[in-house]
């Protein structure tokens, strides 16, 4: 569908692990898949890493959005990248015993489980946590940016590419690189509360108030490779 | 298309008369049959192009489903429909009797009341319930901060149990619209037969009157049981998983179209057996009308059994609209200021087109097909029908992409002749326009138009059919200056119902669409798949007030 796409300036602006293979395609704007808490329930030093929240030390604390989101399709594929299915799965099982309830519909309605107290921790889209907290400040809620001393924060991407027949390949890598740089950055990742792809390009403010992290750098295309592997894991781990 | 049909029709007419005596057995496809066969076409290539998908490798994706989810999701399946039909026969017999037979205070009011929740998609009812009494709702939290401790005894509502009442409180008009069709029609006069017979009332109920009223019951209860195999947005939001998740998660996640058509496939299958058993269950049944007069007079309720009945009436009316409505009411003002711009108007205008073509073409497509099989008997035509009204049972995303192949194909082979024969580059043709719209939204629904003008010319007397055709009327002429007057309440029942499935329906509404070309069910859908509840209740709350219109408009027409 999508045609490698050689430029210098899109090379400098985004990340490798942002793109896709051959450079068919780039991230443009990153949201970062994290840890959100209850700030009255739980000791920040109590929490570490995604694996970690298969601890039996969080048993009936843990509340979950559906496996069939994709995000967190996407983490789990990761997880498989990195340690294998056997291990993953291990962890997997962990999630779902620690649950507080049945698997929630979306992030949202997670973070608010969490709110109330039916459970201390989730796992949500940053941008989720940006949209209710700006509607409801007064939630006890927090953010944790988890694996900072190993892989990193697993990132979603929203990208684009130039197709394969495209009649103006030339205008669109402008486009491209257009939609790439300082201005655009902006423009694009401000309004969802995401995170510019352009390491150089500040991210707004609201955002940039919850704290520096490292990303996961392992390449994103791994997450779509992976993506059926990760569906079959979690129906076997019981994740609904 | 029905021009096409008619003239057709009238063609084959001229020299039929000798014709069909010569050739009765070998001359299937004349007239009204060829209009049949041709719509069954129609409708029996999109299922083709799904069921056609048996026969390709889906991998091992079944092996893994079997291991895995599938016996879960079966039993999910078997206990919701199960739910739902008991629900919605318990809860729409119930109020069409006591509103058809019976007369107590506020009557009246209740009657077209009852028909308001049709108007809520049942994926809203969802999300609304959820959002009252999950535990981060109103009621749980005040509960919570009164009593100090976490409420253990407070019902889950994301269960099997809140998923089937949500799904009975959207469903049950159904039941109620039909159910209470038929008794209005015979169920006073047949139960006063009943007891001249010596039957006291009750026995009269379940001996003579509900066992009459049957076929429009069964045709209800099935709509519901269609409506709540092929949803997705309620168990969606409650993540209670069915055949239908299992059909998007094989595509959207595995993208394995194959594995996502043969797990529709079975679908398809459960339901064309459930189709041929109810219609075994009414083979042998001929229902005629005995006058069509004035209503039978109603039996006054007095005491505690009118407060009971009102009582009953009240909380069904309480839950199944009035507490959904008030909350998306409440949401909506509260998300106004951020929420509404100008292509509001833009979205009702898409919704209330796209309705109305879709319930006129459909219905003028039932009206040929109850016509057809009322001239002609013989097995093909019955089957033909029944293949015609199969799509109801199609999970919208399934449908459209069982419609969208072929019509990408036909557009292909168009463009090629237009440019060899004309050397024009026509581009998309079909495409992208309303027609693939259109051609869906009458596979799926037709079953829904069938239905209640089906059973309105089953009650007029064949007599009257060979009494006209003695005076020498053509059958067109009989259909337009006979039938139709008389199924005029079937026709109405038809279009409303259609109309308002129209606009509530979303998935085929969101694959087919011109680009760009939103509806309020699309907006819902953007809103809610991004868990903004509050946001999602201004459309919400729009698409349920454009779907009374059609609904109150009906009430005036049938209830004098």
């Amino acid at each position: 569908m999508l045609r490698p796409v050689d430029s210098e300036i899109l090379k400098k602006n985004i990340p490798p692990h942002l793109g896709g293979p051959q450079n068919r395609w780039f991230g443009l704007s990153v949201r970062a898949r994290t840890l959100v808490y209850n700030t009255r329930n739980v000791n920040i030093d109590d929490l570490s890493a995604y694996e970690d929240l298969a601890n039996p030390k969080w048993k009936g604390r843990l509340c979950l959005c559906t496996s069939k989101k994709v995000y967190n399709q996407s983490l789990v594929a990761m997880m498989i990248a990195e340690h294998g299915e056997a291990e993953t799965e291990k962890i997997v099982r962990g999630w779902v015993a620690n649950l507080a309830t049945d698997p929630v519909s979306d992030d949202t309605r997670a973070m608010e489980f969490v709110a109330a107290g039916r459970c201390d921790v989730t796992l949500v889209n940053s941008y989720y946590y940006g949209r209710l907290m700006k509607k409801t400040p007064e939630l006890p809620l927090a953010i944790f940016w988890p694996n900072q001393n190993n892989s990193g924060v697993h990132v979603n991407v929203s990208g684009a590419g130039v197709t394969k027949f495209s009649r103006n390949s030339q205008a669109a890598t402008k486009l491209l690189e257009y939609l790439s740089s300082e201005k655009a950055q902006n423009l694009f990742a401000d309004v969802n509360m995401e995170f510019p792809a352009n390491p150089e390009v500040k991210s707004d403010e609201t955002v940039a108030s919850w704290g520096d992290f490292e990303q996961n750098s392992l390449n994103l295309a791994k997450a779509g490779e992976l993506q059926t592997a990760a569906i079959k894991l979690m129906d076997r781990a019981g994740y609904r | 298309m029905k021009n096409d049909a008619v003239v057709k029709h009238n063609t084959a007419k001229v020299s039929s008369s000798y014709r069909v005596r010569l050739f009765n057995r070998y001359q299937l496809i004349t007239g009204w049959r060829f209009f049949v066969f041709f719509i069954a076409a129609v409708v029996l290539i999109p299922v083709g192009v799904v069921i056609s998908s048996l026969f390709s490798p889906a991998g091992d994706i079944w092996q893994h489903l079997l291991e895995t989810t599938l016996p879960g999701l079966l039993t999910n399946t078997f206990w919701l429909a199960l739910g739902v039909v008991a629900g919605t026969s318990l809860l729409g017999v119930s109020l069409a009797w006591f509103t058809a037979i019976y007369e107590f205070p506020g009557r009246k009011f209740f009657s077209w009341a009852l028909l308001l929740p049709f108007a809520i998609p049942a994926y809203v009812t969802a999300f609304v319930m959820l959002g009252i009494f999950d535990f981060t709702g109103p009621i749980q939290t005040t509960l919570r901060n009164w009593s100090g401790s976490d409420l253990p005894w407070f019902p889950d509502i994301r269960s099997r149990m809140g998923v089937i009442i949500v799904m009975t409180l959207a469903f049950y008009p159904y039941v109620y619209l039909l159910a209470r069709n038929a008794f209005l029609t015979q169920g006073k006069r047949s139960l006063e037969a009943a007891q001249s017979l010596g039957y006291n009332r009750r026995q009269g109920f379940f001996y003579v009157t509900l066992p009459m009223a049957r076929p429009w019951i069964a045709g209800g209860i099935m709509l519901a049981l269609m409506e709540t195999l092929a949803d997705f947005g309620t168990v969606a939001v409650f993540n209670y998983d069915t055949f239908t998740t299992a059909i998007y998660k094989a595509w959207f996640s595995m993208f394995s179209l194959s594995a996502a058509s043969q797990l529709a496939s079975l679908l398809i299958i459960i339901v064309f057996i459930l189709i041929l058993l109810e219609q075994q269950l009414r083979a042998h049944m001929r229902y005629a009308e005995t006058k069509r007069s004035q209503y039978a007079s109603r039996i006054k309720l007095r005491g505690w059994r009118s407060w009971a009945v009102i009582g009953f009436v009240m909380v069904v009316l309480f839950f199944a609209f009035l507490l959904p409505v008030s909350q998306l009411v409440f949401w909506a003002v509260q998300s106004f200021s951020t929420g509404f711009d100008q292509r509001y108007a833009e979205f009702l205008w898409h919704s209330l087109l796209l309705a109305t073509f879709a319930a006129f073409i459909t219905c003028m497509v039932a009206i040929m097909l109850v016509y057809a099989a009322r001239r002609h008997h013989d097995s093909v035509t019955r089957a033909a029908i029944r293949v015609a009204t199969i799509g109801y049972a199609l999970p919208g995303t399934v449908l459209a992409v069982g419609v969208f192949v072929p019509i990408a194909w036909l557009d292909a082979r168009l463009s090629e002749l237009a440019a060899q024969f004309f050397q024009v580059d026509t581009g998309l043709i079909i495409q992208g326009t309303l027609v693939t719209m259109l051609i869906a939204f009458m596979t799926r629904f037709l079953a829904v138009g069938h239905f209640p003008i089906d059973s309105a010319m089953q009650r007029i007397t064949r007599n009257i059919d060979e009494a006209a055709r003695g005076l020498g009327l053509s059958s067109i002429t009989i259909l337009r200056k006979i039938h139709i007057p008389v199924l005029q309440s079937g026709i109405f029942t038809a279009a409303t119902l259609v109309f308002v499935d129209v606009m509530k329906e979303m998935p085929i509404t969101l694959m087919t669409r011109p680009f760009g070309w939103d509806t309020l069910a699309v907006r819902i859908f953007e809103m809610t798949s991004e868990g903004e509840w509050e946001q999602a209740a201004l459309p919400a709350v729009t698409l349920v007030l454009a779907g009374m219109i059609p609904i109150i408009l009906f009430l005036r027409q049938t209830e004098k």
